[in-house]
């Protein structure tokens, strides 16, 4: 008989597995977002139309279809990637295309003054985007981000579909050989819980240091 | 694999040979998002009613359901239906199983999204009904829903086409929907280029499709 104990290491190793596929795509979300939320709101159309349609599509198509395509048409295109890195690449990618529009609402809400007033004293447009705008904009960023944080761990389950051994699929393998379906399922519902509970708990204490930032209208 | 020198890129004439295996798939994967949004918008509702229940143990339990079911994956969700309901006796078939998890989850954040709703309606509006001598429930149903529901028609739209896009999901409990029955077409053949990339464009233009016309419902109550 088996212990309950025992059915923990092996799912510890797949947890670690979808912490670090969660940190890899949030590393990759964060850029993506940035450079598209910011391209799109661009008067130039070289910039804005790219950011547009990459916003559009990986919004508008499924994250399973997405990583589905990765991973089974790209290798017939002749590029074949590693199933982590594949993961990593889609769910990096579908969570920038909603950070993007995260970015580009929390720009919209800084007071239209404040860009006035950088460019009254005679700050660049790049001066006045980094040390003007984004820091605050970045406190009405973060709370949305915190959600789309969680969205984002939630769906490191679908790497389980190509392959990787996170969570989920450590998960099946335990169930397959232990036949303990209600006690490893349970055991890793919670552990999931825990883990959002505390990526909420990170983001809350994130949203308290960058509140000071914010201006006036 | 490569492919072979003689086969375009992408082949048109396969395409359209697995265009009607895909519209079978469409059709299960319709299928699962309007009974599994049916089941969302009933059950949230009663999750929002209960997290407002005046009894701490209803409330509670309610507050923990929709926070628990939140924050894990849909996936682990819908395996644990399809593996441990057969285990206490409940068979259903995979397509209900997966109407059941869509619903269930997608109802923790219609719960969400009625309860702004319900916060939403003025304080002297259960005032006045208490005043005109209204019930509980006749309150609820005839003063505060009508006035809580229309403000948050788009947001529950949104989840709907959230939901949409999170059908395919259910190929991993064996519901031959439009990804799995792309799938199937391409590990018949192994070309997966041409079935998947529709399957991609078909989830493309029915979202933006979708988005669009919550855009245009929620313009229009305005």
């Amino acid at each position: 008989m088996i212990d309950v104990a025992d059915l923990l290491p092996p799912l510890l190793r797949g947890l670690w597995m979808t912490l670090q596929i969660t940190a890899g795509a949030a590393a990759l979300a964060v850029p993506a977002a940035l450079l598209a939320g910011l391209g799109r709101m661009s008067a130039r159309p070289y910039l804005s139309w790219p950011s547009a349609c990459y916003v559009e599509v990986f919004r508008g198509t499924s994250a399973l279809v997405q990583l589905f395509w990765v991973y089974y048409v790209l290798p017939l295109l002749g590029l074949r990637l590693p199933a982590i890195w594949a993961g990593i690449l889609v769910l990096g990618l579908h969570t920038g295309a909603y950070g993007a529009e995260i970015v580009r609402g929390a720009l919209a809400t800084v007071p239209r003054g404040q860009a006035e007033a950088a460019t009254a004293l005679n700050m660049t447009p790049r001066a006045t985007l980094w040390r003007i705008l984004l820091p605050q904009a970045v406190g009405m960023m973060l709370p949305p981000a915190g959600n789309l944080l969680i969205e984002l761990l939630k769906n490191t389950a679908l790497v389980s579909l190509i392959t990787i051994t996170d969570l989920t699929f450590s998960a099946q393998l335990l169930r397959s050989e232990t036949f303990r379906t209600v006690e490893v399922f349970s055991i890793v519902l919670v552990m999931y819980f825990v883990v959002a509970q505390v990526l909420n708990g990170g983001m809350r204490l994130l949203e308290r240091r960058a509140g000071r930032y914010r201006g006036r209208a | 694999m490569t492919a072979a020198p003689d086969r375009p890129v992408f082949d048109w004439t396969y395409a359209r040979e697995v265009l009607p295996t895909l519209m079978d798939g469409l059709a299960i994967t319709v299928q699962a998002t309007l009974l599994g949004m049916a089941l969302a918008v009933t059950l949230g509702l009663v999750l929002a009613l209960m997290r407002r229940a005046p009894l701490r143990p209803v409330s509670w339990t309610a507050a923990l359901v929709i926070e628990f079911v939140r924050s894990t994956p849909l996936l682990m969700q819908l395996f644990f239906l399809f593996y441990v309901l057969p285990v206490t006796g409940v068979r259903f078939s995979p397509l209900t199983t997966g109407v059941l998890g869509l619903g269930v989850h997608y109802a923790a954040y219609c719960a969400e999204v009625y309860r702004a709703g319900l916060e939403s309606v003025p304080r002297g509006q259960w005032e006045a009904a208490l005043a005109l001598n209204l019930g509980r429930w006749r309150t609820m149903r005839d003063v505060i829903l009508p006035q809580a529901i229309p403000p948050i028609v788009p947001a529950l739209g949104n989840y709907f086409v959230a939901m949409f896009k999170d059908t395919p999901l259910l190929s991993a409990i064996t519901v031959v929907e439009l990804l799995q029955a792309s799938k199937i077409a391409g590990s018949a053949t192994f070309r997966y280029t041409e079935p998947l990339t529709l399957v991609g464009a078909i989830f493309l233009g029915l979202s933006l499709a979708a988005a669009w016309a919550v855009r245009r419902v929620s313009a229009s109550g305005r």
